[in-house]
């Protein structure tokens, strides 16, 4: 293999990585504020696909509008799933909770499936992401250089929020403990809400440019990248957002490279991801990144 | 068991063999084919409401062990030369390609296989708990999913299997059905079954009490894989063609809506919910086809039908958390209780009243 096509592979796997990455962060959010697989969020991610198709196909609003517009609405979709399937059942048994995140998962797949149809739609991508640069004998896309910029800047506006504001605190508060939380005054169900618009909306940000990456929308889409980026969630210790963005950047690469050197396994791709859970599971279940947590009785 | 139960279920079982007669001969071809589903869906069902509810252990990986099953049957009761003729990119590995065996051997041997892909997986599996469990098993099934798709010479990848000899009919689909459902009873209500159930309630508990937790949640992980492996076993001799995709992520969904509408934890649920969503799923299939019903024309929709189901399962969930039946099994002292008829009566009468007198 020679170094330039190695070069090709690596940087396809950065930006797999970070979509990745993008999205395992939504997963690992809601695992730390409500020790919860958010089974939806993948739905979420392709919902944002299509209210991007909405918005710049069938209404015709510039992308640069729309693209915000996505944000807000996914976001607000989030939030919506969150009141109505898990705040109900806050306090029930967490098998409950679980069958009502699997229920949502796919009532929202259905309803995408009649709402808009089962044959995949084209993804809007605008005409300054398509573009191809030239780098010494290799022409690559410009999106492939994009996507890392972008999910890095998105990523350091969540560490600031997270890291340096009161709303940040909150959520890390809450994290902690709910009761504790109450008691400094803090809005529990209010954070726990943010908590799910954010996710969503960074869940959308990956949608974006997962469509523009691969250009073709369909309900059922957010199925199989919704399980990698839990598990990359997992992988790197799930409820820690770094552990997640390392976890997706483990998986996204390993993935294209897996493909890359050993074209025999291509058929197995999907199934490389599950292996490495299980793995990870198996000998280090809190991740990479995670803290171990003592049972209490 | 007093005399009288015991006449009592006796008349049921001959009540239900005199049905399953009649049926067999004068029922249409198309009402047959729903009742054999309805009974392969109660022994799945059954199979993972065994692990689900009464273990406590969330796994998601039943269609896989269905797939083995399926896959172990369809293989072992085809014959030679359909084999021949359908394993055209790639032939089949040797053993397999001249062998067929008698049905029941075949079933037996696919619940076998199940068994023993339960076991792979479940001893690593089961050394995780809760919502991590939950996606292990997940991962496992689409793994076997993945292997299915990708090994030609066993299982025909992505083709599938078709002109699987059409065995399945109300006699073995039923008569499997009685027998899960005895073999799981008595597992249930021996001394294995209230230490899964002390699992099921508080795992840390029922450790201090004694209870040897990995060979308990092994041997219901094996008993739910073994049942689920002889369900799809069935199906596959009941469809005639099987493939890859079929068992998916949405089948194992399908059992766990109807664990869950009949309640975790009780058989006599699973049964009767399994009846339920059948039914439904084939009488709701107008919604997915446009009907003319004369005066107007109702507008289906593709995937309407799945929608309900998907809502059901959140009401279900968010309002009645035990389903039909809660824990509660079916007996015949409380259904020939007359207070049992009443009480919902009784219940009814007594809320406005409680209401008036708290003063709140």
């Amino acid at each position: 293999m020679t170094l330039n096509l190695f070069l090709q592979h690596l940087s396809n796997g950065i930006s797999l990585g970070s979509l990745y990455a993008l999205i395992a962060i939504g997963y690992t959010m809601v695992y730390g504020i409500l020790r919860l697989i958010n089974f939806a969020h993948g739905d979420i991610f392709m919902m944002a696909t299509y209210f991007a198709f909405f918005g710049v196909i069938i209404f015709a609003i510039p992308w640069y509008i729309s693209f915000p517009l996505v944000l807000i609405l996914t976001a607000l979709l989030g939030i919506l799933v969150e009141a109505s399937a898990y705040r109900p059942l806050r306090d029930a048994p967490k098998i409950s909770i679980l069958i009502s995140a699997i229920g949502v998962s796919f009532l929202l797949e259905n309803l995408a499936t009649v709402l808009f149809g089962g044959v995949p739609k084209p993804f809007p991508t605008p005409e300054i992401f398509t573009s191809m640069v030239k780098i010494g004998t290799v022409s690559i896309q410009k999106l492939t250089f994009y996507i890392p910029v972008i999910t890095i800047v998105f990523l350091f506006s969540l560490f600031y929020l997270i890291y340096r504001t009161k709303t940040g605190m909150a959520m890390r508060a809450v994290s902690r403990d709910h009761e504790t939380a109450k008691v400094m005054g803090i809005n529990v169900n209010l954070i726990i809400s943010l908590t799910f618009g954010i996710g969503s909306a960074l869940a959308a940000v990956g949608g974006l440019m997962w469509g523009m990456k691969f250009p073709q929308i369909a309900p059922l889409m957010g199925i199989i990248p919704g399980l990698k980026c839990f598990i990359a969630a997992v992988i790197g210790g799930i409820g820690n957002i770094y552990g997640a963005v390392i976890g997706g950047f483990i998986l996204g690469i390993g993935e294209i490279m897996i493909v890359a050197f050993l074209p025999d396994l291509t058929g197995y791709r999907d199934a490389f991801a599950f292996i490495l859970l299980i793995v990870i599971l198996l000998y280090k279940p809190t991740g990479i990144m995670g803290e171990k947590i003592a049972e209490k009785v | 068991m007093n005399t009288r139960n015991k006449i009592l279920t006796a008349i049921s079982i001959l009540a239900l063999s005199l049905f399953v007669f009649y049926a067999d001969r004068h029922f249409d071809i198309y009402v047959v084919r729903i009742l054999n589903v309805c009974a392969i869906y109660t022994i799945l069902g059954l199979s993972m409401n065994l692990v689900n509810g009464f273990t406590g252990l969330f796994s998601l990986g039943h269609a896989g062990f269905m797939a083995v099953g399926a896959y172990t049957t369809a293989l072992l009761t085809m014959p030679v030369d359909v084999k021949q003729q359908i394993f055209y990119m790639e032939p089949l590995i040797k053993p397999l390609n001249a062998m067929v065996l008698p049905f029941p051997a075949a079933l037996f041997l696919g619940g076998v296989l199940a068994a023993l892909t339960g076991y792979l997986i479940g001893a690593p599996a089961l050394r995780l708990k809760g919502d991590y469990l939950a996606i292990a098993t997940l991962g496992f099934g689409e793994i076997i999913r993945v292997i299915f798709t990708n090994t030609q010479n066993i299982t025909n990848g992505a083709l599938g299997l078709k002109g699987i000899p059409a065995i399945t009919n109300l006699w073995w689909s039923f008569g499997t059905a009685a027998f899960t459902l005895l073999v799981l009873a008595s597992i249930v209500n021996s001394s294995f079954g209230k230490a899964m159930k002390a699992i099921r309630e508080d795992e840390i508990a029922a450790e201090s009490m004694g209870i040897d937790l990995f060979k308990h949640k092994i041997l219901s992980f094996i008993t739910g894989a073994f049942f689920a492996g002889i369900g799809g076993g069935l199906l596959a001799n009941l469809l005639g063609t099987i493939d890859p995709k079929m068992f998916n992520f949405i089948f194992t969904f399908n059992i766990l809506l109807i664990i869950v509408l009949g309640g975790m934890g009780s058989f006599t649920g699973t049964i009767i919910s399994a009846f339920i969503i059948t039914i439904a799923n084939e009488v709701l299939r107008f919604l997915d086809e446009s009907i003319n019903l004369g005066f107007i024309v109702f507008q289906g929709k593709v995937g309407l039908r799945a929608v309900v189901f998907s809502a059901l399962l959140m009401v279900v969930v968010l309002f009645y958390r035990n389903g039909l039946m809660g824990t509660n099994e079916f007996s015949w002292d409380r259904v020939l209780d007359k207070n049992f008829w009443l009480k919902p009566w009784l219940k009814l009468r007594r809320i406005p009243l409680r209401k008036g007198g708290n003063g709140k």
